[in-house]
Parts: C-alpha cells; sequence; structure tokens
C-alpha cells in the first residue's frame, strides 16, 4: 500500500509563506488563545484545533467555526513560544476548507471571500457594493436595515462610491493572472 | 523635499478620502512629496489569502514592480496594504524561485521586479523620516492636552517585520505628544478592531468594537486617533450599531492620526476632510487646532 500523509503533514503542506511550519512542536501552552480578541466566538480556540489537528480529527477541524472567525490580527503569532505562524496556519485552513466544498453551515466568510477575489480579477480594484449580495441574506431584517442606513449615510458623506473603479491596463492584468491561476477556477 | 512613491489604496480613493486629503496636505507642508504610483491595483486586504497565497503575491508585486520603477521608498497608508506589500516584498527576497516565477506572469503587463522596493507604513514617515522635533516645531496650533487614545491596531505592528516593539510601542503616543495632545494609556490599544470580520461574522466584530471603545472611554479619551481606514470605518460607522446592540451610549470621534497633525498645524479642516464623520468632531478640539 502506497505510503498516505497526515493530516497535519498535508495542512502544514498548504503554508507556503511559513515553510517548515513546526505545528507539531505546539506545546499545547494556549498564549494564543489567551491573546486572540475572537477566541470567545469560535468553535474551538486556536490551541485547540492546533490540538486536533495534530491528532489527526479532519472533520472536527473543517466543521470549525474558528478559522473563519479569524481577524488576521497576529497577535498570536507574535506571542508563539514555539513561533508557530497561527494566523497564516488560520489561512490555510481557509484555503483547504474552500477546495474541499467544505465548511460549517451558516458561514459568510467562503462566499464572502470568493466574491472579493472575483471582484478584484474582473477590475483590479475594490469596490464595496458589488460585495453586498455575498454576506447580505446572512442578515435578519434589523441587522439589514442598519447596513442599509450606515451605506446610506456614506453615501451622503460622500464616503461611498457609485461606479466601481478600475485599472487601465485590463487585458495585460488578466493575462497576467492567467499565468498564475487557471481563469476558468475563478470566472 | 524627500519624495516618496505613494500607495493610497482602494480605500482612499471614498470611504477614506479624509484620509488621503490629510496625508498630501500635511506632508506637503512638512516637506514630503507623497507621488502616486500609476494604474496601482488593489493589495488584496485579508481575502486573497483565504483563496491562494501566489496569487496574493502576484498581485502585490505587480504594485512593488510599478514602484521600483520610481526608484523611491513605496508608503502606503492603510495599515493592511502595508502588511500585504511589505510581506510580499520579503518573500520574493527569500525566495527567488518564488520570484522567477511571479516575474513570469509580470512580463504580460510588461513588468520586472528586482527586489529594490522598501515599503513603509504612512505613520513610519512621520515618525522615522519628519520625525518629532520636526512635527513639535511645525505644530503652531498645539492641541493643548486634548486626550487622545492612540490606536495602533494590528498590522502596522503585526507579524513582526523588524526589530519593533510589539508588545510595548510608544511612537504613536510619542507623535501625539509632539503636537501637544497628551496620549492616554489604555490596555486595548494594541487589540485588533476586528475590521476584517465586520461583514463576515458581525456579532464578533462588534463585540470586539464595543471592547475597544470602551477601553478607550474608560481612560478618559475624548478622541481616538487610528492610522488605519480599516479600523477607522469600523470603530466609526459601526458605533450606532454597537450601542443598539449592547445598549451603550459611546459618541467618540475617530479621527486620522493625519487629521490631527494638520490641526495641530493650523490647517483648515476642509483641507483635512473634517466633516464626512459619523460622529462629529468636538468643536473644542477644532478650535484648538485653529488658535
Amino acid at each position: 500500500m502506497a505510503d498516505t500523509i497526515t493530516f497535519s503533514e498535508e495542512v502544514s503542506n498548504l503554508l507556503y509563506a511559513t515553510e517548515g511550519e513546526p505545528l507539531k512542536t505546539c506545546i499545547q501552552c494556549g498564549t494564543c488563545s489567551g491573546t486572540c480578541p475572537v477566541a470567545g466566538y469560535m468553535d474551538h480556540t486556536p490551541r485547540q484545533i492546533i490540538a486536533l489537528i495534530n491528532q489527526g480529527r479532519k472533520e472536527e477541524v473543517l466543521n470549525s467555526n474558528t478559522y473563519w472567525y479569524c481577524a488576521s490580527c497576529y497577535h498570536c503569532t507574535v506571542r508563539c513560544p514555539q513561533e508557530i505562524n497561527i494566523s497564516e496556519l488560520m489561512y490555510a485552513l481557509k484555503r483547504y476548507s474552500i477546495w474541499k466544498h467544505q465548511h460549517k453551515e451558516g458561514l459568510v466568510g467562503p462566499t464572502f471571500s470568493e466574491a472579493f477575489v472575483k471582484m478584484i480579477i474582473r477590475t483590479g480594484r475594490s469596490f464595496e457594493p458589488i460585495l453586498a449580495p455575498s454576506y447580505i441574506f446572512s442578515f435578519n431584517l434589523r441587522e439589514f436595515l442598519l447596513e442599509v442606513q450606515n451605506a446610506t449615510e456614506l453615501l451622503l458623506k460622500g464616503r461611498l462610491p457609485i461606479l466601481p473603479a478600475r485599472i487601465k491596463r485590463m487585458d495585460n492584468f488578466k493575462r497576467m493572472l492567467g499565468r498564475i491561476i487557471p481563469m476558468g477556477g475563478l470566472e | 523635499m524627500k519624495e516618496f512613491a505613494y500607495f493610497p489604496g482602494c480605500s482612499l480613493e471614498k470611504m477614506a478620502i479624509s484620509y488621503h486629503l490629510s496625508a498630501l496636505e500635511t506632508t506637503r507642508k512638512l516637506g514630503i512629496k507623497l507621488s502616486e504610483i500609476e494604474d496601482w491595483n488593489c493589495c488584496g486586504a485579508t481575502a486573497y489569502y483565504n483563496i491562494d497565497e501566489l496569487l496574493t503575491d502576484t498581485l502585490c508585486a505587480r504594485n512593488l514592480a510599478i514602484a521600483e520603477k520610481t526608484g523611491l521608498e513605496l508608503v502606503a497608508p492603510c495599515s493592511a496594504c502595508y502588511k500585504n506589500m511589505y510581506f510580499t516584498a520579503d518573500h520574493l527576497k527569500k525566495d527567488p524561485d518564488l520570484a522567477d516565477h511571479i516575474n513570469f506572469a509580470l512580463e504580460e503587463d510588461n513588468l520586472h521586479y528586482k527586489g529594490t522596493v522598501k515599503v513603509k507604513h504612512l505613520i513610519e514617515v512621520f515618525v522615522q523620516d519628519i520625525g518629532m522635533e520636526e512635527l513639535k516645531a511645525k505644530a503652531t496650533h498645539p492641541l493643548n492636552g486634548t486626550k487622545v487614545a492612540p490606536y495602533y491596531g494590528c498590522q502596522i505592528l503585526r507579524p513582526r517585520k523588524d526589530h519593533e516593539d510589539v508588545e510595548q510601542p510608544q511612537f504613536f503616543e510619542e507623535l501625539l505628544s509632539s503636537i501637544g495632545a497628551t496620549p492616554v494609556n489604555y490596555p486595548l490599544k494594541m487589540r485588533c478592531c476586528g475590521g476584517s470580520l465586520i461583514l463576515s461574522s458581525r456579532t464578533a466584530a462588534l463585540g470586539m468594537v464595543r471592547n475597544l471603545l470602551q477601553s478607550a472611554v474608560d481612560a478618559q479619551a475624548s478622541v481616538i486617533a487610528t492610522a488605519c481606514p480599516m479600523c477607522q470605518v469600523n470603530l466609526e460607522c459601526y458605533q450606532q450599531q454597537v450601542n443598539q446592540e449592547f445598549g451603550t451610549n459611546f459618541s467618540v470621534p475617530i479621527m486620522y492620526f493625519t487629521q490631527l497633525v494638520g490641526l495641530a498645524m493650523g490647517i483648515s479642516k476642509k483641507k483635512l476632510g473634517i466633516g464626512k464623520e459619523f460622529v462629529a468632531v468636538a468643536p473644542s478640539l477644532l478650535q484648538a487646532g485653529q488658535n
């Protein structure tokens, strides 16, 4: 039988920026969880998610909201005594979950991220109104109205763009991205 | 006059136009020229990383290559843009294979990145290139002890970029002191505001905004100073929603540090983009700056 790699190794392989990521060296001290400003809203704290990965409990990891609640503030990363780049790990788990088309129900993050990237590929610039459909349906009526109120006030204060901005060399830009990603995947 | 290549970023075009206006106005008066780079693209914020790392580095590398042609250091006023471009420059320097791969893509836009660009955050230009002495000398209308909460947020400091103090930084306090304000000490000054979560994980983000506002208010701050458009929008535009959600009564103006520096230099509030806020700036502060 061919050798297979463990879930923990699979996750480590997803980390380009932190190549050689020592997930295995985690000593479970909990500094990350104590530092994390979002830990209270996560299904598993950062310490727990690392423990689950190292134990190969893939299904629990894939069904956790933890990494989609990571705010990318890197506070855990600068404090980890084992120098594990936990924020990059959270990004890697998001990518893994998108590729596997598996995530906890009701999360906005996956659709929002894809909508964001598609927007950039089309215009080269960010244009907030285009993103609304990816999250607005997750709001209840009250939240929806509050969001409309915010948008209206921004508009009145001249802080909301009416038309999307576009970079000039759009054709070059698209061909450039074509050399990096299979365009079929996101178009 | 020292010149920098300037990457405003998408937010500064509209949502954070006040930051753009006040950055240009104050630097000009402080002898710094910010020259916007041509045809820049979005840095990717946090969302690119969720999809693909190579894509993030490529998009940031395009901006770096455009900036490199100017031979100047590159300045970003937004902490997220700064962090992304800083680390792309870092990755490309450390990994020649990655640089080759990305340069192959950049050829399509007739660009090539050699790897020479130094990326700075706008606040570093004020702290390092202009310096406290110069700021103090130019502060003809000092802010008379206005209590300001310096809000560092996340990505100016983290992840660690060089040898900066990521636990007890003081440069924002020093900057505020140099223009006559009194910086308040509050425990959450480097705690994340939840900006990247406000649309996707609203409950968590509102809770984070609430904690931050409370911490600054408890320390008697009458205004919170920020160096990031994401933090400004999150802390200001969602203040009302926090009040409704938690039954609080916050009304704290959130200003860009460049607006405070501008007021202290006697620049008119219009030129600093003041007047576009959800939470109005107190007339006393505006006066302090104009007297």
